[in-house]
């Protein structure tokens, strides 16, 4: 039975993540389905259409999927589930909040941000903040799996997927969506960058931060992150948090300034590929992470370092 | 209006965890133990809320072994009125999962009709991140979850939720499941004198059998190991040695 992968898009493109979660969904072997639910999302449909390795694009348009509500979405996954033996989803915060629905109501368990795929019913998966791997074996007819989108590629383009229409499910009307405040930046997404420059604390405020951090990411065309404190703190907003209970990402570079590296937060980027780390305490923790740590007053250093770089 | 709070006992956020040596699990003999962070901001919410005169009464449930009567005194320090022990015996943290919990949940559900129930939004020990959504699709209600702001008006819930993006902010009707992100609130230290008095407030037991609800887990632990170490790496003296290391070294930039 082939594998049935829910995109999350925004009527016009697909979002990257679903790009590593069908790369995960690849590795069970079977026919890959991606599911495009949403309102006037033919443009998402067909960018779907061109991820390689799909089969078929399932799209449901309809008014009801406009600002795909949990409720509504995984009503409509789950009448479509009886025909496969996966149902995977790309962990993000639309992932995780949809995804554990359409289990219960399958009465199947969930099994949460996977980092591999060892065989169609058994999986690893992070616990306790990273700090230990369980591998685990589902005895569900149906494998619920959400992908910890740092731990698989991005699946290439260059497919031609073909795309069939499926029939909405009913209109729950349990929840509306009644405004959104997304972060607009011109930088790339958390999820998706080669380079990421994080602040903490350190920093002091959030004027520190923009007018350090800033000029820096754009150097090296980064994202720019943060540590829980920086966030609570108010200096970013929170969809900057790195960490066990905000973005878990594995980066080309991750640039850690101001940040001390307590177990939440590395927990979400210390599977990043090299690790730089730039503090004032030499006993931070941040600095057993770091493949080169710089112990230094960040105020002098960062300026510095963005000059020369 | 009744408001429902299961909290969970995990490993204090303090504390690193650690593999057994056979692979099997983890080693939580004789660690630090404390009510799963999430799960105080949950508490305290329902507490303010019962403190504005919007909610007539907090009930904090535990689904575990006997000693989760101790994150139930806890809640009740920090102001629930009451607690409920799902007593699941000898059955490990490991084996019960959260569709499990989820249904006995909604077994408790079923019996206090509580207008809503606040989750944590994920576990800290586990991380699984699906308890208060598997709960709301068995009850059929509607589901907030990743709150950083909720509001009450009647029977009305306006919740601003911490999305990958940035906020979304959701309207929907009670009954109906909130599960709390880190900003929603800052829990109260629980006071001596509030101890003292959680002690003597009504705590209940029940058995996963006298609910009808089936516990078996659904996923076998094959393996559990430890993930491979970071080499430690260099310090370097300035700023130059860094932009040196990493354009020729790295080869990052
Ligand atoms: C349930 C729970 C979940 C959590 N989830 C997360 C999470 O997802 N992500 C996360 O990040 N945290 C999380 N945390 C919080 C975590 O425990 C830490 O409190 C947080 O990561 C600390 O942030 P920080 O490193 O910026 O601040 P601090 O620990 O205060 O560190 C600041 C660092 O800056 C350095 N510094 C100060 N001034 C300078 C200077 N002038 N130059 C150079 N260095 C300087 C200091 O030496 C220090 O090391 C969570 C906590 C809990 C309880
Ligand atoms: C090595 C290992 C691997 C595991 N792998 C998996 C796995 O892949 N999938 C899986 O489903 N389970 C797994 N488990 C089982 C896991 O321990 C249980 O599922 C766990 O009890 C519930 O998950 P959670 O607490 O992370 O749920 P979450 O959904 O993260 O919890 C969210 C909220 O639900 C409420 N809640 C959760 N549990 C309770 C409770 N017992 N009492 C009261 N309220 C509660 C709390 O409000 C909590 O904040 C594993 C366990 C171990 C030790």
């Amino acid at each position: 039975m082939a594998v049935l992968v829910i995109a999350e898009h925004d009527n016009q493109s697909i979002k990257t993540a679903t790009l590593n979660a069908v790369t995960a969904a690849q590795v069970v072997g079977a026919d890959i389905h991606v599911l495009v639910a949403g309102n006037g999302c033919y443009a998402a449909a067909q960018a779907a259409a061109a991820i390689g390795g799909v089969a078929k694009v399932l799209v449901c348009d309809a008014a009801h999927y406009a600002t795909q509500t949990a409720e509504n979405v995984a009503e409509l996954v789950r009448a479509l589930a009886a025909d496969y033996g996966h149902v995977f989803a790309a962990a993000t915060s639309a992932g995780k909040n949809m995804l554990p629905r359409v289990a219960a109501q399958l009465d199947v368990a969930q099994i949460s941000d996977i980092v591999a795929v060892e065989s169609a019913d058994t999986f690893v998966r992070p616990i306790y903040a990273g700090n230990a791997l369980a591998t685990v074996k589902s005895t569900d007819r149906v494998k619920v799996v959400t992908v910890r989108t740092a731990a698989f590629d991005a699946a290439p383009l260059g497919g031609s997927a073909p795309i069939e229409a499926v029939p909405a499910a009913k209109d729950l009307g349990l929840t509306r969506v009644v405004g959104r405040e997304l972060t607009k930046s011109e930088r790339p997404e958390l999820g998706a960058a080669k380079i990421i420059v994080s602040g903490g604390r350190g920093l002091g405020n959030g004027e520190n931060y923009r007018t350090l951090l800033e000029p820096l990411a754009d150097k090296l065309g980064a994202a720019l992150g943060a540590s829980r404190a920086a966030v609570d703190a108010g200096f970013v907003p929170n969809d900057y948090q790195v960490g066990q209970t905000g973005k878990i990402v594995a980066p080309q570079v991750y640039i850690a300034i101001g940040i001390s590296g307590a177990i939440q937060h590395l927990a979400g980027m210390k599977d990043s590929r090299l690790i730089v780390a730039i503090n004032k305490d030499p006993e931070a923790p941040i600095f057993h992470v770091a493949d080169y740590g710089l112990v230094a007053d960040l105020f002098a250093v960062v300026p510095e370092l963005t000059a020369t770089i | 209006m009744k408001i429902l709070v299961p909290v969970k006992r995990v490993l204090d956020y303090n504390v690193k965890a650690r593999v057994k040596a056979d692979g099997s699990g983890m080693d939580l003999a004789n660690v630090k133990m404390a009510m799963n962070p999430f799960d105080e901001i949950a508490v305290e919410e329902a507490v303010r809320l019962k403190e504005a005169g919007i909610a007539t009464e907090v009930i904090a449930v535990s689904c575990g072994a006997a000693v989760c009567s101790e994150t139930l005194r806890a809640a009740m320090a920090i102001g629930a009125d009451r607690g409920i022990l799902v007593d699941c015996g000898e059955l490990s943290d490991a084996e019960l999962q959260p569709l499990a919990v989820a249904k006995l949940l909604k077994a408790v559900c079923d019996t206090e009709a509580p207008e809503l129930v606040i989750c944590g939004k994920q576990a800290i020990d586990d991380d699984a991140n699906q308890t208060g959504q598997m709960l709301a699709a068995l009850m059929g209600w509607p589901q907030a979850t990743f709150a950083s702001k909720l509001s009450l008006d009647g029977r009305l819930a306006t919740v601003t939720r911490e999305i990958d993006g940035g906020l979304e902010t959701l309207e929907m009707t009670l009954p109906a499941v909130v599960t709390t992100d880190l900003r929603l609130n800052e829990p109260r230290y629980a006071t001596l004198p509030n101890i003292m008095k959680a002690k003597k407030k009504p705590l209940d037991s029940v058995k996963p059998a006298e609910l009808g609800v089936d516990v078996a887990p659904r996923l076998a632990i094959l393996k559990v190991a430890e993930p491979s170490r970071r080499s430690a790496g260099v310090l370097v003296p300035d700023v130059a040695t860094l932009v040196d290391k990493l354009k020729n070294e790295a080869k990052v930039i």
